[in-house]
C-alpha cells in the first residue's frame, strides 16, 4: 500500500516518537513535536502510538492514496477535503484507493499530524523513522516529502468512522501561550532585574522558530553579572565553557532572544540556558505560530512534575476513549 | 475582483530583495503562476504565486508585514 504525494506542503516530513539514546553523540531525538496530537491521531486509525506519520507544518500536503484506509489529522486546526468534502479533524474517516486529501488555509495552531491505519513503512534509521533532514537521516531518504514522492504504508485494518478525540482532551495554547519554565544551571549569570524581566517581559515566536529551535523575541535585553572570562568560553557574556544542552533547555545568544531546543535541537555548545521548558508543556509550542504572543511562567520541580503527570493522564484518557 | 491569500503565515515581502523594485505594480498584467511576493517562516523564503490571472491592482499590506496564513496580500482587477 502507498500514499502519492500531489503537493508536499511546506517541511512536511516523516515522523514517529523519535529516537532517544543518541543526543549525546550528537545526534536529536527527533520525532513530532506535539506528541499529544501525534499520538492521538494513530490512535484513532488504530495504530500502535509510536507508528510513523506525517507532520506537516503551515500547510498542508496534497495527498493520493493508493488502497482503502482509515486516515485522521490532528493537532492544528486546518480545514480539511477529501476529493473536495470537507472531513473533520480529530476524527477518523475512510479512504478509497485514488481519492486526494487536501487542506485549507491554516486557522489555529501550527502543525498537523497525518496518520495512515499500517503506518507509513519507510526503513529505519536508528531505531526510528522520523526525519532529521540536516543529517539526512530516517523518514523519506532523509528529507522531506516532496511532490511526486510514492510512501510505502504498512498492512493495517481499516477501523470505524467518526471516532474522535472529545474535545477536553486537545490541549492547544491559550493567549497568550503559557510556557511554564525550571531555572537551571546558569540562571545565576543574568541580574536580578534581567530574572525577573524575562518572567514578566511580553514575548512573541519569531519567524526563524522552527524543529531546531524555537525563537522568541519582544522582551528586553538581558544583563549578565560581571565575571573573569571562563578558560574556554568566549568573550560575549552569554558564552560558557561548552557544555551539554537539553530539549526544552533556552539559550539566549548575546542576552537577546530566548531560543527553546525542541526535537531536531543540537546537543551542545556555548551559549549559557537559563533553564527550561517543562516537558510537558513543549507539545504546546510545536503548535506556535510565528508573532503569536508568549509568556514564560517560573515554576519549581514539584509543579513541573504535577504537569508531566497531568499530561500522562491526559494520554491515558485520550486511549481509554478511543479503546 | 479576485484576492491573492497568503498560503502560511510568515512575513510578507512585495520584492526579490530590498534592492530591487516590487514583483509586480499596479497595471501589470498577472497570469496563473506569476510571483507577486515572497513569504519569509522558519529562515526560508518561500515564493507566492498568483492562483489567478488578470491585472494588478495592489499590495494589501505592506512591505515586511507579518501576515496570517490566508490573508489576502494583493488584488487584482
Amino acid at each position: 500500500m502507498t500514499l502519492e504525494i500531489i503537493k508536499p506542503g511546506l517541511a512536511t516530513t516523516i515522523q514517529d516518537l523519535g529516537r532517544p539514546g543518541y543526543f549525546h553523540l550528537g545526534i536529536p531525538e527527533g520525532g513530532a513535536m506535539d506528541r499529544l496530537a501525534f499520538r492521538a491521531a494513530n490512535l484513532l486509525v488504530g495504530n500502535d502510538e509510536g507508528a510513523a506519520g506525517l507532520e506537516a507544518v503551515f500547510m498542508g500536503p496534497e495527498i493520493k492514496f493508493g488502497a482503502e484506509m482509515s486516515v485522521a489529522v490532528t493537532g492544528a486546526e486546518m480545514p480539511m477535503f477529501l476529493d473536495g468534502e470537507p472531513r473533520e479533524t480529530w476524527t477518523s474517516f475512510t479512504v478509497k484507493p485514488g481519492q486526494v486529501l487536501s487542506f485549507g488555509f491554516l486557522k489555529t495552531g501550527a502543525r498537523i499530524y497525518i496518520a495512515i491505519s499500517g503506518g507509513i513503512d519507510t526503513p529505519p534509521a536508528l531505531g526510528s523513522r522520523s526525519t532529521y533532514p540536516i543529517g539526512a537521516l530516517g523518514g523519506f531518504e532523509g528529507r522531506a516529502i516532496a511532490a511526486g514522492d510514492v510512501i510505502p504504508v504498512g498492512d493495517g485494518s481499516v477501523v470505524a468512522e467518526g471516532r474522535v478525540v472529545p474535545d477536553a482532551l486537545r490541549r492547544r495554547p491559550g493567549s497568550p501561550a503559557e510556557l511554564r519554565v525550571l531555572t537551571g544551571l546558569y540562571w545565576h549569570r543574568l541580574t536580578e532585574k534581567s530574572q525577573k524581566a524575562f518572567f514578566e517581559d511580553d514575548w512573541v515566536v519569531a519567524p526563524e522558530a522552527d524543529r531546531m529551535g524555537y525563537r522568541f523575541r519582544g522582551g528586553q535585553p538581558m544583563e549578565f553579572v560581571d565575571r573573569p572570562q571562563p578558560f574556554g568560553a568566549g568573550s560575549d557574556p552569554s558564552n560558557i565553557v561548552d557544555g551539554c544542552y537539553s530539549y526544552g533547555s533556552i539559550q539566549v545568544p548575546g542576552g537577546l532572544e530566548p531560543i527553546v531546543l525542541h526535537r531536531d535541537a543540537v546537543s551542545g555548545g556555548g551559549y549559557f540556558t537559563l533553564g527550561a521548558v517543562i516537558s510537558a508543556d513543549m507539545d504546546l509550542i510545536g503548535q506556535l505560530q510565528p508573532n503569536t504572543p508568549v509568556k514564560f511562567k517560573r515554576v519549581e520541580m514539584d509543579e513541573a512534575l504535577a504537569a508531566r503527570a497531568e499530561r500522562k493522564t491526559m494520554i491515558s484518557e485520550i486511549r481509554q476513549s478511543l479503546s | 475582483m479576485s484576492d491573492i491569500q497568503s498560503p502560511l503565515p510568515g512575513t510578507f515581502y512585495h520584492k526579490p530583495s530590498p534592492e530591487e523594485p516590487p514583483f509586480k505594480a499596479p497595471g501589470d498584467a498577472v497570469a496563473i503562476g506569476d510571483q507577486i511576493g515572497l513569504i519569509e517562516v522558519m529562515k526560508t523564503f518561500i515564493a507566492v504565486t498568483a492562483d489567478i490571472a488578470g491585472t494588478f491592482k495592489g499590495y494589501s499590506v505592506d512591505d515586511a508585514t507579518p501576515v496570517t496564513a490566508g490573508a489576502v496580500l494583493a488584488e487584482l482587477d
